[in-house]
């Protein structure tokens, strides 16, 4: 009997509808593959699976869970069903526990509030789940608080509660989006070990084609609330009927055409020299001196004209901090940072902003980053406050629409507000804001992190046009991998406040010097890998 | 934890001493001898420097504030210029009915508030919300002073259930205390509730649509189990602060109340030592609600410290 089966199953939330005909099986000790972009109703239909569909939803069709169909139960009879016999892991990490709760508490809740176990006897159970999802007693004891752990170990203490009856079935509803690559490399390793062990079916929801590439017995790809294609693994991998298929994949693995190289032995446009940045801790106690706590130490590098340098390294390394030094956010305690050959940032004497016109920015999120009560064309010349150019009238015009066309919008697009404007679109504005004023350098901090497989492409197809026909400079900073590794000449991998290695992208991703590197590579799950046959891409074990 | 406190027990030790000095010098400041205002309009210059002898009024300023200090460790407020008698037991009097009766109506507010907040943020958006938020609506919209008289009409003078004021003081029984104190406490929460249930409902609805409160659903909890579980200790947060700073509002805030039921408590004593000039009881009853104000949100502290372990963190 399959663990679930899935069949017809339509959803209208306040009478639209988001999933059509949905069919799908999930057997016990496998592992099927829901992929699709946002909004294809990935997430609902694992909502669907836990009854748990937000407010105003209605659903037609067949879910059975190990043979009981869920439209004949109950709630009381659903509340026995979610975490016996399926559980549920989530994207978010960092939100998904309760703060004020200890980690065996959560746990062995799991198990108390099903079989009315003693707070003994689900402690007990609580402890063992914790060892199994690699959380041992002396490291991780169960009065533990969320707020002590990392990212990585709090997804574990989810899958510890969510696997603590051994459910039929897992869900796990992007479990390692929000994770760095080893972390996510541990954690899907995990679960692969666990269907094995426990003989579970896991239906694994994600965006990242590469991540089921190596994992998924079967798969099923989702658009706009439909199965655009399904079936094992790789013939759909090799046959590739739908053209939505094909598109994910061109998009997912999509390199974006260079024109040109960089050419050497230029003059740098920002170079930056042993650069030291330290935040000041915690006081260990009420009289102590607040120990300094350095996440850039001693960094050197150089960006040369036309050149796109990626910035990569797990989190916590001092990327961000970094990236916020050489925009001259943050005084230096060390170094200097010249952009241009003009000193922009320097240990002894502060930023100096009135460069910063040279230096722009794009950041991760597309929703936050504007305000949402100006027209775009107030947004897009935001940065002439810093040039004490008074450009008016006609001037100012041409400046706005020649940015907005740049970035393949309209010069109608200007008197719009954000809320009109897709995710992907307002990174266009967002771009078309750093270009207006023509910089020599663009730092991008994750900046197409947060956009689905195909507009993500056509973002990377467009930063590689503008920084071929202007000449322009990137600092490209990202935990993805393989988009460093589409766009950028050159990379510099950061550990612990310091580049353990850089050079070229192509010989740095093809024979990684630095043990950092090689694992950092070795954990990146590889499309091509996949598509290749093989079940690579997390066969290499990484310990912790 | 311990570093924790030890750091909001220094700042707010820090905080009484600066309170102290501000208060001292502002009532320093005040136009008005207290020494002519005592002996009268036609006192002779000579028993006036002579009572500003007896008073120490004639002493440097750092001298008096270190004197007054020093008294105030004792439980010695001074003597009052009016009364003549210790200010200690003219306060000590009147807290004991302006404390029992913030305590009353804070019982009730919270009484009231808690579930009213609960059931409206469990049910949102539905009638039962709807009926709660208008209420709420009103009470913190009705002055409190008419709600007062109301309840007299109502529940003293028809139904006689009640007395219409005064206070018979707590020789005649806890009860007959209490029993005066109900109306008076009644109206006093009656705004308290109605601002701490919305407190308490839209800290809840945020804690509801948190992603851990999916995730207790998702383990099998029923909505009402992984309310109570979750998210009532979560929502807790800023519904103490709010009962923090009710608890000094109404410890001294209930004057109005307090003179529409005939109360002798610490705000009509203020109000009265203000019209007489007396300012050494202005200056005891003020430093000493500070001091209770800052008792309080230690208290508030602690309460915090239990609710969220984040805050325990050793560091």
């Amino acid at each position: 009997m399959s663990a679930l089966t899935i069949s017809n199953l339509r959803v209208d939330i306040r009478g639209k509808t988001v999933l059509h005909d949905i069919d799908m099986t999930l057997e016990p000790g496998k592992i099927l593959g829901v992929v699709g972009e946002s909004g294809s109703g990935k997430s609902m239909t694992a909502l669907s699976v836990m009854q748990l569909l937000p407010r105003g939803s209605r659903w037609s069709g067949e879910i059975s869970v190990a043979g009981n169909d869920l439209a004949l139960m109950d709630e009381p009879a659903l509340c026995q069903m979610r975490g016996r016999d399926v559980g549920m892991i989530f994207q978010e990490p960092m939100t998904a526990l309760n703060p004020v709760q200890n980690i065996g508490d959560q746990v062995a809740e799991t198990v108390r509030v099903h079989n009315g176990a003693s707070r003994r006897e689900a402690m007990t159970i609580a402890r063992e789940m914790l060892d199994r999802v690699g959380l041992p007693a002396e490291n991780f004891p169960l009065d533990r608080f969320p707020h002590d752990l990392s990212g990585g170990q709090r997804q574990r203490v989810v899958i510890a509660q969510a696997i603590a009856l051994r459910p039929k079935i897992l869900i796990a509803d992007e479990p390692t989006t929000a994770l760095d690559v080893t972390t996510q490399a541990q954690i899907l390793d995990l679960l692969k070990q666990l269907v094995r062990d426990e003989d579970m079916g896991l239906m694994l929801i994600t965006h990242d084609l590469a991540v089921v590439a190596g994992l998924a017995d079967t798969i099923a790809i989702l658009k706009d609330g439909e199965v655009v294609e399904a079936g094992a693994t790789h013939s759909v991998f090799r046959g590739m009927r739908h053209p939505y298929t094909r598109a994910l994949f061109s998009a997912s693995a999509h390199v974006p055409a260079r024109k040109r190289g960089p050419e050497p032995a230029k003059t740098p446009v920002l170079s930056v020299a042993d650069v030291v940045r330290d935040y000041a801790q915690p006081r260990r106690n009420l009289f102590a001196k607040r120990p300094p706590f350095r996440a850039v130490d001693h960094v050197g590098f150089e960006i040369f004209h036309g050149e796109n340098v990626g910035l990569v390294g797990e989190s916590g390394c001092g990327k961000s901090t970094l990236a916020r030094a050489v925009l001259a956010l943050d005084p230096l305690q060390g170094g200097e940072i010249r952009l241009n050959g003009h000193v922009f940032s320097s240990a002894g004497d502060g930023p100096h902003p009135e460069l910063r016109a040279r230096m722009q920015v794009v950041f991760q999120d597309p929703y936050g980053s504007f305000n949402p009560r100006h027209r775009v064309r107030r947004l897009v010349t935001e940065p002439f406050h810093l040039v004490k150019s008074s450009l008016r009238g006609a001037d100012l015009e041409r400046r706005i629409d020649r940015a907005l066309t740049e970035v393949g919008l309209s010069s109608s697009d200007a008197d719009k507000y954000i809320h009109e404007f897709s995710g992907g679109q307002r990174q266009r504005i967002a771009i078309a804001r750093a270009l207006i004023i023509e910089p020599a350098l663009i730092v991008l901090d994750e900046a197409v992190s947060a956009l689905d497989v195909s507009i993500r492409a056509q973002i990377l197809d467009l930063l590689a046009g503008l920084s071929d026909r202007l000449d322009l400079s990137y600092l490209f900073i990202s935990h993805d991998l393989s988009v460093v590794r589409a766009i950028t000449d050159r990379v510099l991998v950061m550990k612990a406040g310091q580049i353990v290695e850089q050079g070229a992208t192509e010989s740095i991703f093809e024979n990684p010097q630095h043990p950092y590197t090689r694992k950092l590579v070795a954990a990146t799950p590889s499309l091509e890998a996949a598509l290749a046959g093989g079940r690579t891409g997390h066969e290499e074990r990484i310990n912790p | 934890m311990t570093a924790y406190l030890l750091r909001r027990f220094i700042s707010l030790s820090l905080s009484l001493v600066a309170a102290s000095l501000v208060i001292f010098l502002v009532m320093e400041a005040v136009p008005g001898d207290p020494a002519s205002f005592m002996m009268g309009i036609n006192a002779d210059p000579a028993a006036v420097a002579a009572l500003r002898e007896q008073l120490g009024l004639n002493e440097p300023l750092p001298l008096r504030y270190l004197g007054w200090v020093a008294g105030l460790l004792q439980g010695d407020f001074g003597v009052s210029y009016t009364y003549r008698v210790p200010v200690s037991e003219l306060i000590a009097e009147r807290v004991m009915i302006s404390l029992p009766l913030t305590l009353y109506a804070l019982a009730l507010s919270t009484l009231i508030a808690f579930p009213a907040g609960i059931l409206a943020a469990a049910r949102r958006n539905s009638a039962t919300d709807l009926s709660v938020m208008g209420a709420t609506q009103l009470g913190v919209a009705i002055p409190n002073f008419w709600f007062a008289m109301i309840l007299v009409l109502v529940f003293a003078i028809n139904l006689r259930w009640f007395s219409a004021g005064g206070f018979p003081g707590w020789d005649a029984g806890i009860l007959a205390a209490m029993k005066s104190l109900t109306l008076p406490a009644i109206a006093l929460a009656l705004p308290q509730a109605s601002i701490l249930a919305r407190v308490m409902r839209s800290s809840l609805i945020d804690t509801l649509d948190e992603d851990f409160m999916r995730t207790a659903r998702a383990k099998g909890l029923s909505r009402s189990q992984a309310l109570r579980r979750h998210a009532l200790r979560n929502a807790l947060i800023p519904v103490l602060t709010i009962i923090g700073l009710q608890f000094s509002f109404l410890l001294a805030g209930g004057i109005i109340i307090e003179n529409v039921f005939y109360l002798p408590g610490l705000g009509r004593l203020v109000f009265q030592a203000i019209t007489q000039r007396d300012l050494i009881v202005v200056r005891s009853v003020v430093i000493l609600l500070v001091f209770a104000v800052i008792v309080v949100t230690f208290l508030v502290d602690l309460a915090y410290a239990a609710a969220d372990p984040r805050l325990r963190r050793r560091r």
